[in-house]
């Protein structure tokens, strides 16, 4: 619990204030919206793949740091990529950040596993995979979608609020 | 129990020992991250108190067996003290009678209770339902769902920038097709206190019944229906220091007893056949199954234990408190308050610049102080200020000037780290 504050100095110095291919692509060929109801995070996805693999990535939209960061991150890591090698990090990040990566394995995520902090802050886990749920979908839907409950192809319950 | 506890003594008048007043709440000592407990998220939910949390104990440990049904001792013994806590309930809202109270598993439960027994018996199509922009969504879902069905329209009272219902829009909305005013005592998410007696009264000179939703007022003054003139008020037992799980609509004796009942089942009953069933008299007909007793009479205990401290003494305590906060907050560069109304209550709504409300929140639990961040169940007033969320610190009278300065000190801290 003592790298929070870590976590948000390494991710919030550099990708936070300097968000990487942050915009719109204009001749994407996939695109999704990812929504965050519990924050009001919502960012916009936009791909071009070529012969499967990943040529660019943009995102573009309103959100914490933890997920601006985190899609910052996620556009580097995966242009150049196969979808197929995208998919296998989308599910390693995923692990991750919701505690279930198994040490024991190898996996790809390298620098990536700067958000592995999250998965100390169960309200945050959702911000920091925003991205990762978004990219996944635009894998998989040409028309835009959204993360959003029934609509979300990697759906987990969100935790509403009161008051 | 020899303990003492500080709040059902008496009190210097227009002073709260809130040192000794805290001593009553366990949870308050608590350490998070190794920081004391700075718990300002009352607008969501409050601590209760050691003799309240004694009452349940008592209740579950000496009284407990279902209620209206057995003639033996524990049964009437449970019946007479969920009966008294209704009492204690129409002292504290000062109902006129206790057939008035009705037991709801909270506000939201309340307002559906309104909307299916009042909305679905006498709101139709072409009919008008007039809400406001600082509705909490369970004051606006319901007569959504009610507008739908019926063919009616929803129209929505405007606010200005410093969050304060614009009246004059709101006396030109109410008219011959209005059916029902639906609106909050004070805002969850700004803090806003609404004019709801000249409001009220303006409805009522068109012959239009209002619904108040109380669950932001009756933790923090002191609520006289009648003198409010409302039809029916709803509020939740959670955020005035009682459990979760139990809540209370007041309604006029004669609505009520015009209003069709919301769920079905025992208790709400007086005959049942397979042909007919002949409702229960009121309250009962809106109290279908077994009700949530212990939390009832648990809350019973929190209104005496209010009582013991005081409302008014309570109003002005948090409005020295929360004038305090706003002055401290204002100086902080690049904090902008969400919310300025000239009548507030216990409510600090406000975004720092630069850093989403998430990270702020996070940063401060980090601080041992425990915020509301996001859009507050009120999205509408979100949109009406062009923020997707806010950061909230909301007080109750067991909160004082140095939490406040742990606040302040901890946006400090988050600003240094976007810095």
């Amino acid at each position: 619990m003592a790298d929070t504050k870590q976590l948000y100095q390494e991710v919030i110095l550099d990708h936070n204030r300097k968000p990487r291919n942050w915009g719109t692509l204009p001749d994407a060929t996939h695109r999704a919206e990812g929504h965050n109801p519990l924050c009001g995070d919502h960012i916009t996805l936009t791909l071009r793949l070529r012969e499967d693999t990943v040529e660019a990535v943009n995102v573009q939209g309103e959100s914490c740091a933890i997920c601006k960061a985190s899609a910052s991150m996620m556009t580097t890591t995966v242009k150049g990529k196969t979808r197929t090698d995208a998919e296998q990090l989308i599910q390693e990040f995923r692990d991750m950040a919701t505690g279930k990566l198994d040490a024991a394995r190898p996996n790809h995520l390298g620098r990536l596993t700067v958000f592995a902090g999250v998965r100390d802050l169960p309200t945050r886990v959702k911000c920091a995979i925003l991205p990762w749920h978004t990219l996944h979908a635009a894998f998989n839907a040409v028309a835009s979608t959204t993360t959003e409950a029934d609509a979300d192809p990697m759906h987990e319950q969100i935790i509403g609020g009161a008051g | 129990m020899n303990v003492q506890y500080t709040a059902l003594k008496p009190q210097r008048r227009g002073t709260l020992d809130v040192e000794r007043l805290r001593a009553d709440f366990p949870i308050l000592r608590l350490h998070v991250k190794g920081k004391p407990l700075v718990f300002l998220d009352n607008a969501a939910s409050s601590q209760m108190p050691q003799p309240v949390i004694d009452r349940w104990l008592r209740y579950q440990t000496t009284q407990h067996a279902n209620i209206h049904r057995a003639v033996h001792t524990l049964s009437e013994t449970a019946t007479a003290e969920y009966e008294a806590a209704r009492g204690k309930l129409q002292a504290f809202l000062n109902a006129k009678e206790e057939r008035e109270v009705i037991f709801t598993s909270g506000t939201t439960d309340a307002i559906n209770l309104v909307a299916h027994g009042y909305g679905r018996k006498f709101i139709g199509a072409g009919d008008e339902i007039v809400l406001t922009t600082l509705e909490h969504h369970s004051n606006i879902v319901p007569w959504q769902m009610v507008a739908e069905e019926r063919g009616a329209r929803l129209r929505v009272v405007p606010v200005n920038d410093r969050g304060e219902l614009i009246v004059e829009e709101y006396e030109r909305l109410v008219g011959s097709r209005t059916k029902l005013v639906a609106l909050t005592h004070v805002s969850n998410a700004l803090g806003t206190v609404n004019p709801v007696r000249e409001m009220i009264a303006m409805a009522h000179a068109k012959g239009i019944p209002v619904l108040l939703d109380g669950a932001q007022a009756v933790p923090h003054m002191k609520v006289d229906v009648q003198d409010l003139d409302c039809d029916f008020y709803a509020f939740s037992g959670h955020k005035m220091f009682g459990p979760t799980g139990v809540g209370v609509l007041y309604g006029k004796a004669a609505w009520l007893e015009k209003m069709q009942p919301f769920k079905g089942g025992g208790d709400m009953i007086l005959s049942v056949t397979f042909e007919k069933t002949t409702y229960n008299v009121i309250p009962h007909k809106f109290e279908a199954g077994t009700p949530p007793i212990a939390a009832a009479i648990t809350l019973g205990a929190a209104v005496d234990y209010l009582a013991g401290v005081g409302m008014e003494r309570i109003a002005a305590y948090e409005t020295d408190l929360l004038d305090y906060a706003t002055e401290q907050v204002n100086r902080l560069p690049g904090v902008r308050i969400i919310g300025t109304a000239e009548k507030k209550a216990a409510v600090l709504s406000f975004t720092v610049g630069g850093v989403h409300p998430h990270d702020v929140g996070t940063l401060l639990n980090e601080e041992g102080v425990a915020v509301r961040t996001g859009h507050h169940c009120a999205q509408p007033v979100m949109q009406r200020f062009k923020v997707p969320a806010t950061s909230r610190a909301s007080f109750a009278f067991y909160n004082t000037h140095e939490e406040v300065d742990a606040l302040v000190a901890g946006i400090r801290k988050v600003q240094k780290v976007f810095g």
